[in-house]
């Protein structure tokens, strides 16, 4: 099951240059909150400290508090643990080329030790069929690399792969800016199916997609966060006239 | 919208003309150079050929070499030896050249311990064979007051290492940001991911790498002639002197004898032969568990 998110005065830095200023916000558990704003707003550097690939980089930096569940991430955990717990696509689709379909899917799982076969089985039906991958996969599954499927169907490894180590958070960062309309739409749908199940944070550039997928959504303007509210709202009646601007098209 | 400039129809052929000139001499030129290259490896590999497969037989490959004045004898004790010191390089140069290699792309980037085993390693691969062959004598020899097989083997060893280390982080430079993200955001640790991930994405041209030096140490006479010394007998033993084809070769065919300048053609095609050979094995072995579609 998904768990809530508090952030509490988030601020993080890439060098000298500070991407997040006092970020404070509340993503409600199972339910599917997405991000929108300009290139460079900070709303992926957001989302990388929600599970601490944001100091995988050298220069990069982060302070303040957030809350996943009842575990503080930046005290009480180590940013290994706490990826396990919340699974992350990309925006490519960078599923371990060397690797089968299988072994991608079990790898969160097989690389930290585990070995149970049969287990290892299960969990990777399951995780196919969640991303409603195993229909097209099935019959490959232990032939085929990981790299040799379409692009859609990557992502959707990819999203299968996240779910395989049974996170509670899934965070997106444009899941489906380098897929066609149809592996897009796919995406979307199986968003929606996700969400029932877990806390989903999706970065979108595209807004007719936050409104299709998401209860709320936030608005990043360089580096903070103009506005956070029901998705309806944001986009028909929304209280800043920076976040009416952006949504218009006025800029961005 | 400007429109495109309008070109005659005589200017519009001519230009294709040129272009398409251009395109079959840069490709004959292409050509050339492959056949450049490859005449003189077929010529020396038809030369071995013609010289060293008359004298092939079987007692080459089960005989010790023969007393001077007596005809026959082989180089069974040199297959066998130079297959112990290539075996012994390979188990000690492989890994350390492999983990410098990992340490430079993956922990040692833009800091000056890693700088200098990067230039270190440059250097290495510059220093002439037989100054490596002097190295291990006087710290290796000199100290155990006998050659041994052992000497000869860190010799090669050494020699190997440089390429390894360059291949390995240059190959897994190549392996993209986005799949040891990948591997970071499912919570696999970085140690993991770096053998698990980085390591088997740039397998093949790591594997290529480790070939590389193989081929070039197996050949090496200079580094092994004060350290593995050479023999005349069988020999097992790491921690006496052991015979090696490249050795044999050279004492063969500086030799007065004919029959032994024979024996030495066959000694250098059989060399050919097995860096070949060994090369070729690994290769199918690297593929055998490639998956369709995969690197």
């Amino acid at each position: 099951m998904g768990v809530d998110i508090h952030v509490e005065n988030l601020n993080a830095w890439y060098g000298q240059t500070h991407t997040l200023k006092d970020i404070n916000l509340q993503i409600p558990a199972n339910h599917a909150t997405a991000l929108i704003g300009p290139s460079g707003c900070g709303k992926s550097t957001f989302v990388r400290c929600l599970n601490r690939m944001h100091e995988t980089n050298p220069i990069a930096r982060a302070e303040g508090t957030v809350r996943i569940g009842d575990i503080d991430i930046y005290k009480d955990a180590s940013p290994v643990e706490i990826r396990r717990r919340i699974g992350m696509v990309f925006q490519r689709p960078n599923p371990f080329p060397t690797m089968s379909i299988y072994d991608n899917v079990a790898s969160g799982l097989k690389l930290n030790g585990f070995r149970n076969k049969r287990v290892l089985d299960e969990v990777v039906e399951r995780s196919l069929k969640s991303a409603a991958l195993w229909d097209e996969v099935k019959d490959d599954l232990k032939k085929k690399s990981g790299a040799s499927i379409s692009g859609g169907q990557q992502q959707r490894l990819c999203i299968a792969r996240a779910l395989a180590v049974d996170p509670e958070v899934l965070l997106m960062d444009e899941p489906a800016s380098a897929l066609d309309p149809v592996s897009t739409a796919k995406i979307e749908d199986l968003i929606f199916e996700l969400k029932s199940q877990y806390t989903i944070v999706i970065v979108t550039h595209n807004m007719q997609q936050a409104a299709r997928v998401a209860e709320n959504t936030g608005f990043f303007l360089t580096g903070t966060l103009v506005e956070f509210g029901k998705t309806h709202k944001i986009f028909t009646n929304p209280s800043d006239k920076r976040t009416e601007d952006y949504i218009t098209g006025r800029f961005g | 919208m400007g429109s495109l400039p309008v070109r005659s129809a005589t200017s519009e052929r001519l230009s294709s003309l040129r272009r398409s000139a251009a395109n079959h001499l840069v490709t004959t030129l292409a050509i050339l150079s492959t056949v450049v290259v490859l005449v003189p490896l077929v010529a020396i590999l038809g030369y071995l050929i013609y010289k060293g497969a008359s004298s092939l037989n079987l007692a080459f490959f089960t005989h010790v070499p023969a007393p001077v004045g007596q005809p026959g004898g082989g180089m069974a004790n040199a297959i066998v030896g130079s297959g112990v010191i290539l075996g012994l390089a390979s188990l000690l140069g492989i890994p350390v050249g492999i983990g410098a290699g990992v340490y430079l792309a993956e922990y040692g980037q833009g800091r000056l311990f890693g700088n200098i085993i990067r230039f270190t390693a440059d250097v290495l691969n510059g220093v002439p064979s037989i100054v490596m062959g002097m190295a291990a004598y006087a710290l290796i020899v000199a100290k155990q007051q006998h050659f041994s097989a052992f000497a000869g083997g860190i010799a090669l060893a050494i020699m190997m290492v440089p390429t390894i280390t360059r291949t390995t982080e240059e190959m897994l430079a190549t392996v993209p940001h986005a799949v040891r993200e990948a591997a970071l955001g499912l919570g696999i640790p970085k140690w993991r991911t770096v053998i698990s991930v980085s390591l088997r994405t740039a397998s093949p041209g790591i594997i290529t790498g480790c070939m590389l030096a193989f081929a070039r140490v197996a050949g090496e006479t200079a580094p092994l002639l004060f350290t593995a010394f050479g023999n005349q007998f069988w020999s097992f033993n790491l921690n006496q002197p052991i015979a090696a084809l490249p050795l044999q070769i050279f004492v063969y065919a500086v030799s007065p004898y004919d029959e032994w300048h024979r024996l030495a053609w066959a000694g250098a095609l059989v060399l050919i032969a097995m860096i070949m050979i060994s090369v070729t094995l690994v290769r199918i072995f690297a593929n055998r568990g490639a998956l369709k579609g995969g690197h």
